[in-house]
């Protein structure tokens, strides 16, 4: 499995100042830190986490909706942190985003058609042939042609969402970020939505970036995983690897919290005490110290790095 | 849907009304009721039944000092509303203040909304330094009450006139109020509009369009701005209306139509010396203020209903 590299992160910050009328620039927020990664051409990298962790972050600055502080990422070969907003416009071709909630993804005051075939508009296509890719995406996403001439009001959740992905389909990108795409559906629907990535994959070559929460639904489409904890990956690994042997006590207390469908389920449910963090005033050391199982001193005082282990990527003093 | 609303109806029927009666105020003028009513006419005569009177009678009550105009007639070929302390054809007057009167409230609000609407589009969309140096600005208009305001502006320009950069207003031209009252109601429409911009710029949709590679301006025009209008809608007849009550005050206190041209306020003050002879004369305009202010909040209630999606039916935008 050894696939090229399409997209890799190397130290990437973003900070958040929080600035009051008397306290400006005293509190930053560490929203994500110092995080590589790199992504292979036609894979599907989940990232997990509670929230406030930081992987929305992370995505949206994957597509540039959001500048880095520091660090930076290449795609065919620019680094994207660097490209003046001219430049990304047509960097932006390739990597589209797919967002959280399909009920404010879409403006309500625009037909379908025209919100499927805008991004085209943008990038200077005629009219005749804007339209016929846009009906062409409503039939690939499983909406009719008549939703065309329709208004976001008159579709349901999941059949916006069909309609979210078309258009980030619609200007035929590499890589597509989907932030949390199911998280707002249905559980009935989110199943179908799921599908319909997979199926968009295996046709057109995509490589997915799948931001998620529920680690079931992350494991049905991921081929690798990574968890995110107060802004640092904490463990990457294939997805198989991860379920059947967490490594990080992070990820078995997260998985031990996943229900299962199956009644002999023995597992040891670990409890994490305590609360996330406050990402202002981070703990030192490793940042899962405070409510980690197995802390010793060595953990309060030095962050441990992200290692190789085997198939695996995991920052702890003590890997299982 | 407006088409179905009996409040639209009615008050757009009301609305038509007073603007035909007031556009056809020449034509009254001149071929129903024969008079040019920005001219004293301190010795004229009507037959009124086969009897001959004076338009402005002496006054026979107290000291005998004044006149008493002649009352209503209730004939429209002559005084229709009775004439004014310098024998004016009252009716006449009235139409034609009409005239100034819907003019310089449409104007003004069209005025308002169109530099409300740049303002907010920009303040709200650029946030940062534009945003706090723009919404400074309107707060130095908001500080002020808005008849205080126009009144000063008006006293200052009436007797200079206006000269900023390229834009020259003379003393006494109708375009003074339009100038005065377009700006003062300026900061109460814009910042509902930078408010909404605000929170649509932090919408997915408006990202999903930045994430496409677009423009600023595709952004602003096609993606926010659609967005905006509805809002903006519902406010036009309620600042027409307010338009044309601040014109109405400030021309009752003689800063802003100027005389021998009517509107209703002047009007009002015409009729402020006859109270208890002619009551008529004051109340005639006020009726019609009152009246058409009542009909554009009607309507404004009645857009604002309209372009509610929660009482909108499912299927029809």
């Amino acid at each position: 499995m050894s696939r090229d590299v399409i997209l890799s992160i190397k130290n990437l910050s973003k900070n958040y100042e929080l600035s009051g009328a008397f306290t400006r620039g005293k509190d930053v927020v560490h929203a994500v830190e110092n995080i590589s990664l790199e992504i292979h051409e036609g894979e599907t990298l989940g990232i997990v986490g509670e929230s406030g962790c930081g992987k929305s972050t992370l995505g949206r600055m994957i597509v540039r909706l959001e500048d880095p502080t520091d660090g930076s990422i290449f795609f065919e070969g620019r680094d994207l942190a660097k490209e003046s907003s001219r430049a990304l416009r047509l960097i932006r071709k390739r990597l589209q985003m797919i967002f959280q909630d399909p009920y404010a993804s879409l403006n309500p005051r625009r037909q379908i058609g025209k919100i499927v075939e805008e991004p085209l508009r943008i990038h200077g296509m005629g009219k005749q042939e804007r339209r016929a890719i846009a009906i062409d995406l409503l039939k690939k996403v499983g909406l009719d042609e008549n939703s065309y001439e329709k208004y976001p009001h008159e579709f349901s959740g999941g059949q916006r969402q069909r309609v979210v992905i078309a258009r980030a389909l619609s200007l035929n990108p590499k890589l597509v970020v989907a932030d949390e795409p199911v998280s707002a559906l249905d559980v009935s629907i989110q199943a179908q939505v799921l599908n319909l990535f997979k199926d968009i994959q295996r046709e057109l070559g995509l490589t997915y970036v799948f931001i998620a929460h529920d680690l079931g639904v992350v494991r049905h489409v991921s081929d690798r995983i990574a968890v995110m904890y107060l802004g640092k990956i904490v463990e990457l690994a294939p997805a198989d690897d991860l379920y059947e042997k967490p490594a990080h006590p992070y990820t078995q207390a997260l998985l031990s919290a996943n229900p299962r469908m199956d009644e002999s389920d023995s597992r040891v449910r670990i409890i994490l005490t305590g609360d996330i963090p406050n990402p202002i005033n981070r703990p030192d050391g490793c940042v899962f110290n405070p409510r980690c199982p197995k802390a010793a001193d060595i953990c309060r005082t030095t962050a441990p790095a992200l290692l190789q282990i085997g198939t695996r990527q995991v920052a702890c003093h003590f890997p299982d | 849907m407006l088409s179905r609303d009996k409040r639209s109806w009615i008050s757009l029927g009301i609305l038509f009304t007073v603007l035909f009666l007031s556009l056809i105020a020449p034509l009254y003028a001149s071929s129903i009721a024969h008079t040019d009513p920005f001219v004293s006419t301190l010795n004229a005569t009507i037959n009124i039944n086969g009897e001959t009177k004076q338009v402005l009678e002496a006054s026979t009550e107290g000291l005998g000092l004044g006149v008493t105009p002649i009352g209503p007639t209730w004939n429209p070929s002559a005084y229709f509303l009775g004439a004014d302390n310098q024998g004016r054809d009252v009716a006449a007057r009235l139409l034609y203040g009409g005239q100034n009167t819907l003019f310089i409230g449409s104007c003004a609000a069209l005025l308002t909304i169109s530099l409300s609407l740049l303002i907010g589009l920009i303040a709200g969309y650029r946030r940062g330094i534009v945003d706090s140096i723009l919404s400074r600005m309107l707060d130095v208009i908001w500080a002020f009450p808005v008849y205080l305001l126009s009144i000063s502006l008006s006293v200052v320009l009436l007797t200079s006139g206006l000269s900023l950069g390229f834009i020259h207003i003379g003393a006494g031209s109708i375009a003074l109020p339009i100038f005065i009252i377009g700006i003062v109601y300026i900061p109460y429409v814009a910042r509902p509009i930078r408010g909404q911009v605000l929170a649509l710029r932090e919408r997915e949709f408006v990202r999903a369009a930045v994430g496409s590679g677009a423009k600023h301006s595709t952004i602003i025009f096609r993606e926010i701005l659609p967005n905006v209008m509805p809002s903006v809608l519902v406010f036009i007849p309620i600042m027409v209306a307010l338009a044309m009550l601040t014109e109405s005050a400030l021309s009752f206190l003689s800063i802003g139509v100027q005389p021998p041209s009517a509107s209703w306020g002047t009007i009002i003050n015409d009729g402020l010396a006859l109270l208890y002879t002619r009551p008529i004369v004051a109340l005639a305009p006020g009726l019609m203020i009152v009246l058409t202010a009542a009909s554009l909040n009607l309507y404004g209630d009645a857009v604002r209903d309209a372009l509610d999606p929660k009482t909108r039916g499912r299927g029809d935008s």
